[in-house]
């Protein structure tokens, strides 16, 4: 007998149930007002931060933080870099981006979430490997709670998405958090 | 007090072969590094308050808590089905499935994945269960070189050390305990002990094993029947890196970590970081369902005793655990005696019902690391009756013999004058000599080592039965 039948069977012996429905979980919503608001808030306490609009070009602050970076790779037509994805770039070769901008599915209120699917990220690791990200989001995008996440489309159709909250972060010694643990020293969210 | 940066790290419990593991021992030692012990209890007490500020941010908690624990209770009712759904579902996005009977076997089917892509190198996400198999230990006999990217785990794995928590696992360490490993192992300044440096130190020195590695390993938090995803939380992103750096992701994960649908991923993502870290989610929340373009992606579902224990009601509840933590960092004796007095894989209140499943003999000693309070069980958020479940292992500890020679002594010696309830007033209505020295002996004396950091309450003046006779049994009378 293969293990996988052995451990199915012994399963199904230590298991003599009726057959039940798992339990429907509610939505749990409270107010959808200041929706954004409550995202900032959220994504600030995670160590993340909201880059604010400028008055004659949107992208004003955008490009200010871009400016003094050597490296820069958007996966956004609204921003221009200088480290182009083509289908040679390997994942471990983005290791020496400076930034990496890209846009976002959604927002999550709840966390302060983002969630970065491999479409949008077209290499998953400029999620990880730059020192820094921006990313691009459409407040429209934003919903209350974890619950409306995971009803989202997105995870039926992608192989790979992730929830970023902030950028990376470790607090293993003494207690001391530190930002910038092993993925990304910052992430700034740019509402368009 | 020794200032604590001073303090030497005291060091975990000796293990000799399948002996018993003699936790109050190295609790003792744990405890007798002062600056330590209270350095590791205001931590995990941090961790505590921190979970109840966020828990109390969250008018639903409690439901939430309800309906993780029925959907752990139905999950558990039909594994099997839900394990062949996230079956089906995996191998129809091009992720490959492998099943493992035990520790052994499931480490044998990571080395052949390595070996058929001729893999050298390897870099970990940490997982417990990866603890649990020793598969480091495995793949380097291999010559596989493993390198472990969580900076904690990535401490301990330098130090020779186990993980002594489950999701902070070099809580017991300070700095500079820190600063000294990384100093012998990784080059860093002799002395600097600035936990900024230290953090650098690690990323900048894990990276290039990251670039290059030939494979990469995480393990699981969740898996997700419906649609054959598996969920990886960490705050580091070093899941992210080791599974989408490298060609080859592999995931070890144990089968009880299955859940039906993505709605109710959403009530364990609510609760696992609240209640693990007080706060509100992990930095990382990440999705694999399929391998990437070019890319290769294993899932081995692991049963190592897993569904031995589904047979038995009594200790079936224990695999309702998201490996959250919540239940050490609020014990009294695991804060103050140190994740690796107890010389097994998972410490604390979860340890003491897990490892016993895996040796009765070894960890026999564990169940009665615990005050019983309860407080373990509160905090739970899938509502494991963690208390109950210790208290069912001391008794099936008793029943086959499994109880140290003075455990026996004590309890065959305590049960003879309980058993008799005259003697047992006997024994405390002697007067004073009785009343002071009989319990003091019972439970002051070198066979109890419970009683040595504990007092007994004083004794009354007058017994409960005694004041009963005097003041209602001649009542009782007068009344007739
Ligand atoms: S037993 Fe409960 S509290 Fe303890 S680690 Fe598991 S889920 Fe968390």
């Amino acid at each position: 007998m293969s293990s996988r039948d052995f451990i199915l069977n012994k399963i199904r012996q230590a298991c003599v149930s009726e057959p039940t429905s798992p339990p429907t979980v509610p939505f749990f919503h409270t107010s959808s007002d200041r929706i954004v608001e409550k995202f900032q808030k959220s994504l600030e306490m995670m160590g993340g931060d909201i880059l604010p609009k400028g008055e004659k070009d949107p992208y004003e602050f955008v490009k200010t933080k871009l400016a003094s970076a050597k490296i820069i790779c958007p996966v956004v037509p609204e921003i221009v870099g200088n480290c182009p994805l083509t289908e040679y770039t390997t994942p471990a070769s983005l290791q020496n981006v400076d930034y990496g901008v890209i846009r976002a599915s959604f927002g999550v209120a709840e966390t302060g979430s983002i969630c970065l699917t491999d479409q949008n990220l077209l290499i998953n690791t400029l999620g990880y490997l730059p020192q820094h990200l921006i990313i691009l989001l459409d407040p429209t995008q934003i919903v209350e709670n974890l619950h409306d996440a995971y009803a989202r489309p997105e995870w039926k159709q992608v192989h790979y998405a992730a929830l970023h909250s902030g950028p990376s972060a470790t607090a293993d010694i003494e207690g001391v958090l530190i930002r910038g643990a092993q993925g990304v020293r910052s992430l700034s969210v740019f509402f368009d | 007090m020794i200032n604590l940066q001073d303090e030497a790290q005291p060091k975990g419990a000796k293990i000799r072969g399948n002996k018993p593991v003699d936790q109050l021992e190295a609790a003792n030692r744990f405890i007798a590094a002062s600056a330590h012990q209270k350095m590791h209890d205001q931590r995990l007490w941090d961790l505590r308050k921190k979970r109840d500020a966020q828990m109390h941010l969250i008018p639903e908690w409690e439901e939430l808590r309800d309906l993780a624990s029925e959907i752990k209770n139905h999950t558990l009712d039909f594994l099997a089905d839900y394990l062949e759904e996230f079956e089906r579902n995996a191998t129809a996005n091009g992720v490959h499935v492998h099943w493992a009977k035990d520790a052994q076997e499931s480490n044998q089917i990571i080395s052949d994945i390595l070996k058929q892509h001729d893999a050298k190198t390897l870099v970990k996400s940490k997982s417990m269960l990866g603890e649990e198999c020793c598969l480091r230990q495995h793949l380097e006999q291999d010559g596989v070189k493993v390198i472990e990217t969580d900076l904690g785990e990535r401490i301990q794995q330098l130090d020779h050390e186990d993980p002594s928590h489950v999701v902070v696992p070099a809580v017991h360490k300070t700095r500079t305990d820190v600063s000294k490993v990384f100093e012998k192992t990784l080059n860093a300044q002799k002395g600097n002990n600035d936990v900024h440096y230290l953090a650098e130190v690690q990323r900048e020195t894990t990276r290039p094993y990251i670039l290059n590695a030939d494979a990469g390993m995480t393990g699981g938090n969740f898996l997700v029947a419906e649609t054959g995803a598996v969920v990886v939380c960490t705050n580091e992103g070093n899941a992210d890196l080791s599974a989408n750096t490298p060609p080859l992701h592999i995931v070890t994960v144990g089968i009880e970590k299955i859940i039906p649908k993505m709605e109710h991923l959403a009530v364990f993502i609510r609760l696992l970081s609240r209640s693990a870290l007080g706060s509100p989610i992990t930095q990382y929340t990440s999705y694999f369902r399929g391998p990437r373009k070019d890319g290769e992606m294993h899932v081995v579902l692991v049963d190592n005793g897993r569904s031995t224990r589904l047979a038995n009601k009594t200790f079936k509840p224990g695999l309702k655990c998201i490996r959250c933590g919540a239940c050490m960092n609020t014990c009294p004796v695991f804060r103050r005696s140190g994740g690796l007095s107890y010389g097994s894989v998972y410490a604390g209140p979860i340890g003491l019902i897990l490892s016993p499943g895996y040796n009765t003999h070894k960890y026999r000693n564990l169940p009665f690391a615990s005050t019983l309070n309860g407080s373990c069980t509160n905090v739970c958020p899938v509502k494991i009756n963690l208390h109950e479940q210790i208290f069912a292992w001391r008794e099936t500890l008793a029943k086959d013999n499994e109880l140290s020679l003075s455990k026996r002594v004590i309890m065959k010696t305590l049960g003879q004058l309980f058993a008799s309830p005259r003697m047992y007033r006997t024994a405390i209505q002697t007067g004073d000599r009785a009343l002071k020295y009989l319990p003091h002996f019972m439970v002051y004396n070198r066979l109890n080592s419970w009683g040595r950091q504990r007092d007994i309450p004083s004794t009354p003046k007058e017994t409960f039965h005694s004041w009963y006779a005097k003041n209602y049994q001649k009542k009782e009378k007068r009344d007739e």
